[in-house]
């Protein structure tokens, strides 16, 4: 076979690779699949939370999606203090009035941005939140000031439904 | 390794080692020819099986009572603690046998990098020894949170979460790992299988270990090529048998130690509090076998380049025996690699302190410093070290130094010939 040239059993190689590497795809796609969230785990993924009783300067921390979501009712120094800040001095730029629709509600994943630990209510140098982990610091609007954490915590979506009563996801 | 052809003494023992042999594998592991001049530095790879056996053991024991559901892992190992006959010794055995394992395998590399056993020609030895040691990094992190306590979930969290730091893809691949939005159920049920998939995938590569270690055969304290068998060699039953069991069972002794008299001095109190998702513990710290990794992760102020370095620190030990370019094992003959060893140990030891304190102020600074030397020594010291060094001559045989000659009478008359 010194000739180069194209014969029936290249063909038929090339196919059987082709149809086997297209066998083993599939035959290994749903096993990769089951680890992803199933159907029960997606069918919690919008929870209402009553507000009411939430006084201005306190935060309440609800469970959506198995994590922890912070919605703290600021006081007028608060948000006063959050709209002051320069965009310069941020790691992450983001206007108070993004991360706030309703100013008096600051509602967003109590989640820290760097490796998922719940961050402290009210400590850290920045007056807002302080994680324990590995010492990230955020402001009174969530927004990282200092510390290994890349962003800022994440506002998740959410709605009021009426005027006490939030809708998150 | 010995060439000649094994033939079984009995006709039943020949008709069966025709077939499968068993009996030659046995009698080249009995009679395999060991340097004679091994020390107590080298019983850790029996130390090691030893921790190996014990884990799959007891683990398996743990696994028939325990309950791998959010709802009831806590309880149920609570339960085997209190109602399970002798729970509560096989729960400690295992938990602290995890930190027995470390402690054995920290010292069993820590031999490999004093007398250079990682160099040609084993090399291949060394990387299948690393790729263990990966594996049961990963085991002991699934098994700790296996017991649904606080410092099991947040860890969890925490070093899933180092996922999230890969561009793009992270987020995607965080939520697979958990099948879901946290780590929850789905991702203790998949954790707990992998915990018991992985000892025996150890066990495979303890297998293709200890393989590609008799082919070569073992280092030694000198570090030189002997011939085997010869007169440097004795066969490894009885007397690394009896030297490696003594070794056992003084190791045995700091077990036992543990085990009944402070079986909960290297686990943490917060693993005592059942998980809860909206509390994170003030103080997070790992299993003290990772903390100078841990150290690593926290001195970089950037969340990718953190889990960068934490990776490179581990992995870096893979190119070790293309970093050291020094063609003399032995650190006993080599005095400026020795002082650089124990700055290492030291180093190591150092990352580990700060790893286990608040990464703020000084001991920020120091671990940055330690971080750094770390890859130096690895990056620059060796591969210059290797060509500027003025190491001491090397014995001709192990008997040498002893018996202060050679057995080849020839080769200490003109040994300046054959030193380099």
């Amino acid at each position: 076979m010194s000739e180069k040239k194209t014969n029936r059993r290249d063909f038929l190689f090339t196919a059987t690779y082709a149809v086997g590497a297209v066998g083993v795809g599939a035959t290994i796609w749903p096993m990769i699949d089951t680890m992803n969230p199933d159907a029960s785990v997606k069918a919690l993924a919008s929870t209402e939370v009553d507000v009411s009783t939430v006084d201005p300067g306190k935060t309440i921390t609800v469970l959506w999606r198995g994590k922890p979501v912070f919605i703290r009712r600021r006081t007028q120094d608060e948000i006063a203090e959050a709209k002051s800040v320069k965009m310069e001095e941020l790691k992450h730029p983001e206007k108070d009035e993004d991360r706030a629709k309703n100013p008096e509600w600051l509602v967003m994943l109590g989640v820290c941005t760097h490796l998922g630990c719940v961050p402290l209510d009210q400590k850290g140098d920045y007056n807002g939140w302080f994680c324990p982990c590995h010492g990230s610091h955020y402001d009174i609007s969530g927004r990282i000031r200092k510390g290994p954490a890349p962003t800022n915590m994440e506002i998740p979506e959410y709605k009021f439904v009426n005027s006490n009563t939030i809708k998150i996801g | 390794m010995s060439d000649h052809e094994y033939i079984p003494k009995s006709k039943f023992g020949k008709w069966f080692n025709d077939r499968l042999p068993l009996l030659t594998l046995a009698n080249h592991l009995t009679d395999y020819p060991t340097p004679k001049n091994l020390n107590y530095w080298w019983t850790f790879g029996g130390i090691l099986t030893f921790c190996l056996i014990t884990q799959i053991v007891t683990g398996l024991v743990l696994a028939m009572h325990y309950i791998a559901h959010a709802d009831m892992a806590f309880d149920s190992v609570e339960h085997i603690m209190r109602d399970v006959n002798y729970g509560w010794l096989i729960r400690y055995i295992h938990a602290n046998g995890a930190s027995m394992f470390f402690l054995a395998v920290y010292i069993h590399i820590f031999r490999s990098l004093f007398y250079g056993s990682y160099k040609a020609p084993r090399e291949i030895i060394w990387i299948i020894g690393i790729i263990i040691y990966l594996l049961m990094m990963a085991a002991a992190f699934l098994g700790y949170v296996l017991p649904w306590g606080q410092m099991s979930f947040w860890g969890a969290t925490v070093i899933t979460n180092l996922f999230s730091a890969i561009p793009l893809v992270g987020e995607g691949i965080v939520t697979w790992l958990w099948g879901g939005y946290s780590v929850d159920n789905p991702t203790l049920t998949r954790f707990f299988t992998l915990h018991y998939l992985i000892p025996f995938l150890i066990l495979g590569l303890v297998v293709l270990h200890i393989w590609a270690l008799h082919v070569p055969g073992n280092n030694n304290p000198v570090g030189i090529d002997i011939k085997k068998p010869s007169k440097d060699t004795v066969p490894f039953h009885p007397y690394i048998v009896i030297k490696d069991g003594f070794a056992l069972l003084m190791f045995m002794i700091v077990f036992a130690f543990f085990v009944f008299y402070t079986p909960n001095i290297l686990g943490h109190a917060d693993n005592y509090i059942e998980a809860n998702p909206l509390v994170t513990p003030a103080h997070i710290v790992p299993e003290w076998y990772l903390l100078p990794f841990y150290a690593i992760l926290r001195s970089v102020p950037d969340k990718l380049l953190g889990v960068v370095a934490m990776l490179s620190a581990i992995l870096i030990l893979a190119a070790l025996p293309w970093l050291d370019t020094s063609k003399i094992r032995s650190a006993v003959f080599r005095p400026l690699y020795r002082q650089f060893y124990w700055i290492l140990v030291a180093d190591v030891l150092i990352l580990g302190y700060v790893g286990a304190m608040p990464a703020e102020g000084l001991y920020l600074l120091i671990a940055r410093v330690a971080t750094a030397y770390y890859f130096l020594h690895f990056l620059i010291i060796l591969p210059i070290l290797g060509f500027r060094e003025k190491t001491m001559p090397l014995p001709l045989s192990i008997t040498e130094p002893v018996l202060g000659g050679s057995q080849n009478l020839a080769l200490v008359k003109d040994r300046k010939k054959f030193e380099n």
